[in-house]
């Protein structure tokens, strides 16, 4: 029992405290001290994230790496840990994306100071000192880090939940500490307010899912299955040996899926999201919209799927029409924004509309395209949002209507934004057209009608995204714009690798799809779905041909 | 060999990578770089093509796998290539005006600072298009269905400073967009009817689909087309695209991407045949962009509009042979080459004249030209002579296949297409020979422009046209040699149809008219529109204030209201949506669920509370409450 996937959780951890812990001081070579250690460690949590990833067999058992030790043993609580395809991949999203979302947030906690171009200093009565403001930031992001990663490879649903909760404290810190401050005089109350907004969501999911995990241990108990470990539940309900009396299995299907839609987030759970992303920094605004929320919709797959079967094909219907009326309603609801972040935060819920139908409509194509949209959502977003990011701190606002013609003095920024835009409309080619077309064509199978209406979101995603470049990019240049700086080697460093991952796994996701498929095919068995037949098969040749 | 037929995509695709990555260093020699990398996919393209010549009619597809592009379970998407007659044709066509156009470019772009972008983006649509005419599967198809968008958007909005420019390039890239959700609704449709989306695989099992589903399939491939290929009802984003720089026009609003429709139904032609709803869908489409475009044609006075109205006259001709089934497949395509060479000429004319009259695009400020610009104008001449379906020019022999072909449908539909055909015929010839006397003949009815070059800046000054220089020539009277022989070409013995068959299948049909009579009355059709037109602009003084016009004039100028209705039915609807959401989304579903929330847990109060400045003392207690959770839990382990 290698202690690889312990190592992964408890580097980030170990590095959020040493973080917070670095003497304080507001001096330039402190605060470069403890941003350097911050991104060391994200760093080497990548390195332990790739050995992952590179250990992981293919052909082997879904649940690879496995430990397992006791922790509450009264309650068959254990802190077991195991990596599976759909986990590894967003273990790797993860890791990938916080070194650059710390590069990308290098003086977002002291605006005014280093190279950032605009700020206010920061006003009085924050939530951190300014001498700590530093390092409170980074330890915040790496406390997320390991509770994320906790959070994908916990297979012991109680050791889930206490990382799914706990994750939204340091969040709160984030969302409510630190913003961009270009939302104008009521910036710090409205980032309070978003705060809030997002615990209060997020912990009332949670309480519904605390009480649905207790039922489920009771259920189980009653039965002989006194234990939290998902592997046992799964594999005694798949067995029938562990049997839920429909409503009961109803009911705390419920109770999990509420809370992982509120993460998610699906509509018409989703309103805490624009506040947070429009709120927070860029950065913080990546942590959860690309990082966090695919915990949501992670757990949906793992654990609505694999411990409620009957009821997730019960529910489907309901929750696939929501996911529809979610893609729809929130890229028209994109097309609406004057906010450049609140206009990503609703074609992000768009975009979650489309995972969660790949999800739920239960077919290889769509769930592992709903997986692979974690990834790509993940990548194509950061890049929109971290360039929207150091747009914003040039201008020190955040309104659409206040650039205009900045591809005349920054061309890379807006080449970069353009290409994150373009990954935004899932432009074939790029990684999230993959993602997409999957799940279109996974729901389309089952469900014509669904799949059809979510076709919409396609062309209005073309719609928010090409507006949004127009009216900042192109036309004459605003005088307010007119000094602006281009990308620095920084946020080049930021914006480049971004960019490859686009395009490497929009021309060959092979890596990811092979990583993902054995762990889709799992999923599908456990909840009894095969995929629908073709009408008039094409018979397949084997292998690939080549006259 | 076939290790050549990647090469054909590299090429290019490796040039738009060095453009557009590259730095400055490029800035002297890219655009050559970029000529280079067209020419050096030509001249694959030539290889390829002999190679192929030298095979038998039945053995001259090739497949090349690169590799498993999206390998998930029951769903198969390659990376790869199919070779064949079609596809070469098309490579040809695209290679070899495209590096006519790059050549072009160089001189016409010569003064713009940002020329190695435009020459990176030229290369980036030479590779995008290329894997659409090269795609084995329609899933790869749609990657350069949308790449060349892409390359569209780009380069309409090159200019991007100009609002103009952009909001055109915006335009293009959308109503293409609700075309392509019609190529992938198709894709859908035929992953579930089959299990794939090869062409190989669609088209060996179509027969055992049911009509219907044929026809939904076939209904799905039109949407597509008509995005691509500016057809009603989603023409309206051409005309605009005109923003562009003139050689983006000619190449891709004219000579290559938007006939990719085209090409999509001819190819598709298995399930087509199967599917006489879908068929008789194309041929409406068809018809009614011909007269549509046509008439746009001849109202525009802005020269570069009028050939675009020109270019959706042409492919709706274009498309309604495609609709003909076997009887029109290859004289679509013939059309479709030979049009690539006269209307990329025209362009190439069009864009020559503005360069010579300090870009000025309103015909009835020219007049006269003829004498200033002689390459341009008898170029300019001889492609207006292939247009208008001169006897024994390129246009005669592809245009009057088509009208035979619409005859030869047979029954009542047959006489209303011919007699469509044919009038198209006659306002083609109207409204070229409006532009070929508006530009080059008559008075001169030039006017001062803002001069925007030199020490004189800000004053107005008059043009002084001359002669554009050897690259941008040199282009425009090869492209005249196609224009002039290469219908003649494909004619002789058959060769083009003999040449297409294999693929496209192809059937005589009955036409009720002998062929001769059908050549004499297109003839004629075109003399009559050429007569009219010389009597209302070849004669007398050409006001340079357009008249009031008919109420249709002023529709047509206005492209038949087109911009006017998308307004009413779509833009302001959705605008009114949109913004009616963000009002319910704050007020209504946020309000809900506050409200909701507080009812349940007195959350109301709460949040009052906070919001009044208790978020620090609120926070720090909910992480100690959760600490006291984790301990407690914790200590439980010793229990």
């Amino acid at each position: 029992m290698s202690a690889l996937l312990t190592a992964t959780c408890a580097v980030p951890a170990a590095g959020a405290v040493l973080t917070a812990a670095l003497p304080a001081g507001s001096s330039e070579s402190r605060r470069r001290a403890t941003k350097a250690v911050a991104l060391t460690v994200s760093a080497a949590t990548l390195a332990l994230a790739g050995l992952v990833a590179a250990q992981f067999k293919t052909g082997g058992p879904r649940y690879q790496l496995t430990e397992q030790h006791a922790w509450i043993r009264s309650f068959g609580i254990s802190f077991s840990l195991g990596v599976d395809g759909i986990g590894a991949v967003l273990l790797l999203l993860t890791a990938v994306l916080v070194p650059l979302v710390m590069l990308a947030s290098w003086h977002d906690p002291t605006p005014g100071t280093g190279d950032s171009v605009t700020g206010a200093p920061a006003p009085e009565g924050q939530t951190f000192e300014s001498k700590r403001r530093t390092q409170a930031f980074f330890a915040l992001i790496l406390a997320v880090e390991a509770m994320v990663i906790v959070s994908f490879l916990a297979t012991d649903v109680f050791l889930f939940y206490v990382f799914f909760e706990a994750m939204l404290i340091p969040l709160y810190f984030l969302i409510g500490g630190f913003g961009d401050r270009a939302g104008g005089p009521e910036s710090d109350r409205q980032r309070s307010y978003a705060a809030v907004k997002f615990l209060l969501y997020n912990l009332l999911g949670g309480l519904v899912m605390l009480a649905a995990v207790i039922g489920l241990y009771v259920v189980a108990q009653g039965q002989g299955f006194g234990t939290f470990d998902l592997q046992t539940l799964t594999g005694a309900i798949a067995d029938g040996k562990l049997v839920i009396n429909t409503n009961a299995e109803r009911a705390l299907f419920l109770g999990f899926f509420f809370a992982f839609a509120v993460k998610a987030p699906l509509w018409p759970l989703h309103t805490w999201l624009p506040n947070a992303m429009g709120e927070a920094t860029a950065g913080t605004a990546v942590l959860i919209t690309a990082v966090v929320d695919k915990v949501g919709t992670f757990a949906m797959l793992r654990f609505c799927l694999g411990l409620f079967p009957d009821a997730s094909r019960f529910f489907a219907p309901a929750i696939l029409v929501l996911s529809v009326i979610g893609i729809v309603y929130g890229a028209l609801l994109a097309v609406g924004q004057k906010d450049i972040k609140r206009l990503v935060a609703y074609a992000s819920i768009s975009h979650f509309g489309f995972i969660i139908l790949g999800i739920f409509a239960m077919t290889s194509q769509g769930q592992s395209g709903a997986t692979l949209y974690m990834v790509n959502h993940g990548i194509s977003t950061a890049l929109l949002m971290l360039v929207a990011g150091f747009l914003i701190s040039r201008r020190g606002s955040r309104l659409i209507a206040d650039f205009g013609g900045v591809q005349k003095v920054a061309p890379v920024l807006a080449g970069t934004f353009l290409v994150g835009g373009l990954a935004t409309l899932s432009l074939p080619g790029l990684a999230p057209f993959v993602s997409e077309f999957l799940v279109l064509v996974g729901t389309f199978t089952r469900y014509p009608a669904l799949g059809i209406v979510a076709t919409l979101g396609i062309v209005l995603a073309a719609l928010y995204v090409l507006v949004l470049y127009q009216r900042t990019m192109t036309g004459p240049v605003k005088p307010q714009v007119a000094g602006m700086a281009d990308l620095k080697a920084r946020e080049l460093l930021v914006a480049v690798p971004l960019i490859a991952l686009t395009l490497v796994f929009g021309v060959y996701p092979k890596p990811l799809t092979d990583l993902v498929n054995p762990a889709v095919a799992d999923t599908l068995s456990q909840v009894h779905k095969t995929d629908p037949a073709p009408a008039h098969p094409v018979a397949v040749p084997a292998g690939g041909e080549t006259k | 060999m076939n290790s050549l037929i990647p090469l054909l995509v590299a090429a290019p695709l490796a040039g738009a990578a060095l453009l557009l990555l590259g730095g400055r260093v490029l800035d002297r020699f890219g655009h050559w770089l970029g000529t280079l990398a067209a020419a050096l996919s030509f001249a694959f393209g030539l290889v390829l093509f002999f190679d192929m010549l030298g095979r038998p009619a039945d053995d001259r597809a090739v497949h090349v796998k690169l590799f498993s592009w999206i390998p998930v379970a029951g769903f198969r998407a390659d990376a790869a290539f199919q070779l064949d007659q079609l596809s070469i044709t098309f490579v040809l066509l695209i290679t070899g005006v495209g590096t006519l156009i790059h050549l072009y470019s160089v001189g016409y772009m010569a003064h713009d600072e940002r020329r190695r972008r435009f020459f990176g983006y030229l290369n980036l649509f030479l590779a995008a298009m290329l894997i659409l005419v090269l795609a084995d599967n329609y899933l790869l198809l749609y990657v350069g269905w949308e790449g060349v968008g892409l390359a569209s958007y780009l380069l309409i909005g090159f200019w991007q400073h100009k609002p103009s420019a952009a909001t055109a390039a915006k335009k293009a890239f959308l109503v293409n967009r609700v075309g392509d959700v019609g190529l992938s609704i198709a894709i859908m449709l035929m992953f579930t009817q089959f299990g794939d989306f090869s062409f190989a695989g669609v088209f060996e099992n179509a027969p055992q689909a049911s009509q219907g589903k044929l026809t939904a399939i076939g209904l799905m491939l039109l949407l597509a087309a008509c995005g691509k290929s500016a057809q009603v009802p989603l023409q309206s984003w051409l005309g605009d695209a005109m923003e562009g720089p003139t050689p983006v026009s000619a190449l891709i609003h004219a000579a290559t991407m938007v006939t990719a429709g085209v090409y999509l139904i001819t190819r598709s032609h298995a399930v087509f045949d199967l599917a006489p709803d879908a068929q008789t869908a194309v041929v409406c489409v068809g018809a009614v962009t011909l007269i549509f475009g046509a008439v746009v044609g001849c109202a525009k006075d802005d020269i570069k509009k009028a050939l675009a109205g020109s270019t959706m006259s042409q492919i709706g001709y274009m498309v309604l042979a495609a609709g003909l089934g076997p009887i029109g497949y290859v004289f679509a395509i013939m059309h479709l080459v030979t049009h690539g060479f006269f209307k990329a000429g025209l362009f190439l004319g069009a864009g020559s004249v503005m360069h010579g009259m300090d870009d000025e695009v309103n015909m009835r400020h020219y007049g006269g030209l003829r004498k200033y610009m002689p390459i341009t104008f008898v170029t300019f001449a001889l492609g207006y002579l292939a247009i208008i379906g001169f006897p024994f020019l390129s246009g005669y022999f592809s245009k009057d296949k088509i009208i035979e072909a619409a005859f030869a449908k047979g029954g009542t539909e047959g006489w209303i297409l011919g007699l469509v055909t044919l009038v198209g015929a006659a306002v083609t010839a109207f409204y070229m020979t409006r532009v070929m006397l508006l530009t080059f003949f008559g008075q001169k009815r030039w006017r001062p422009t803002a001069d925007t070059s030199g020490s004189a800046a800000g004053e107005e000054r008059m043009p002084h046209p001359h002669e554009s220089p050897a690259s941008m020539t040199v282009p425009m009277i090869l492209l005249a040699f196609g224009s002039v022989f290469a219908g003649g070409l494909f004619t002789l013995n058959s060769s083009f149809l003999r040449w297409l068959e294999p693929v496209t299948g192809h059937s005589e049909g009955h036409s009720p008219l002998p062929s001769g009579v059908v050549t004499g009355l297109t003839i004629a059709c075109m003399l009559a529109g050429v007569g009219v037109s010389y009597l209302m602009y070849g004669r007398g003084e050409v006001p340079v204030v357009p008249p009031i016009g008919s109420p249709l004039t002023r529709a047509a100028r206005r492209d038949l209201l087109q911009d006017d209705f998308n307004h009413a039915v779509l833009v302001r609807p959705g605008s009114a949506l949109a913004a009616a959401l963000v009002y319910f989304d704050i007020k209504g579903l946020d309000g809900f669920v506050n409200g909701l929330a507080a009812t349940i847990g007195g959350v109301s109060s709460r949040l009052r509370r906070v919001q009044n400045g208790y978020v620090r003392s609120y926070a720090l207690s909910m992480f100690g409450g959760t600490l006291v959770l984790v301990a407690t839990t914790l200590l439980m382990r010793s229990a």
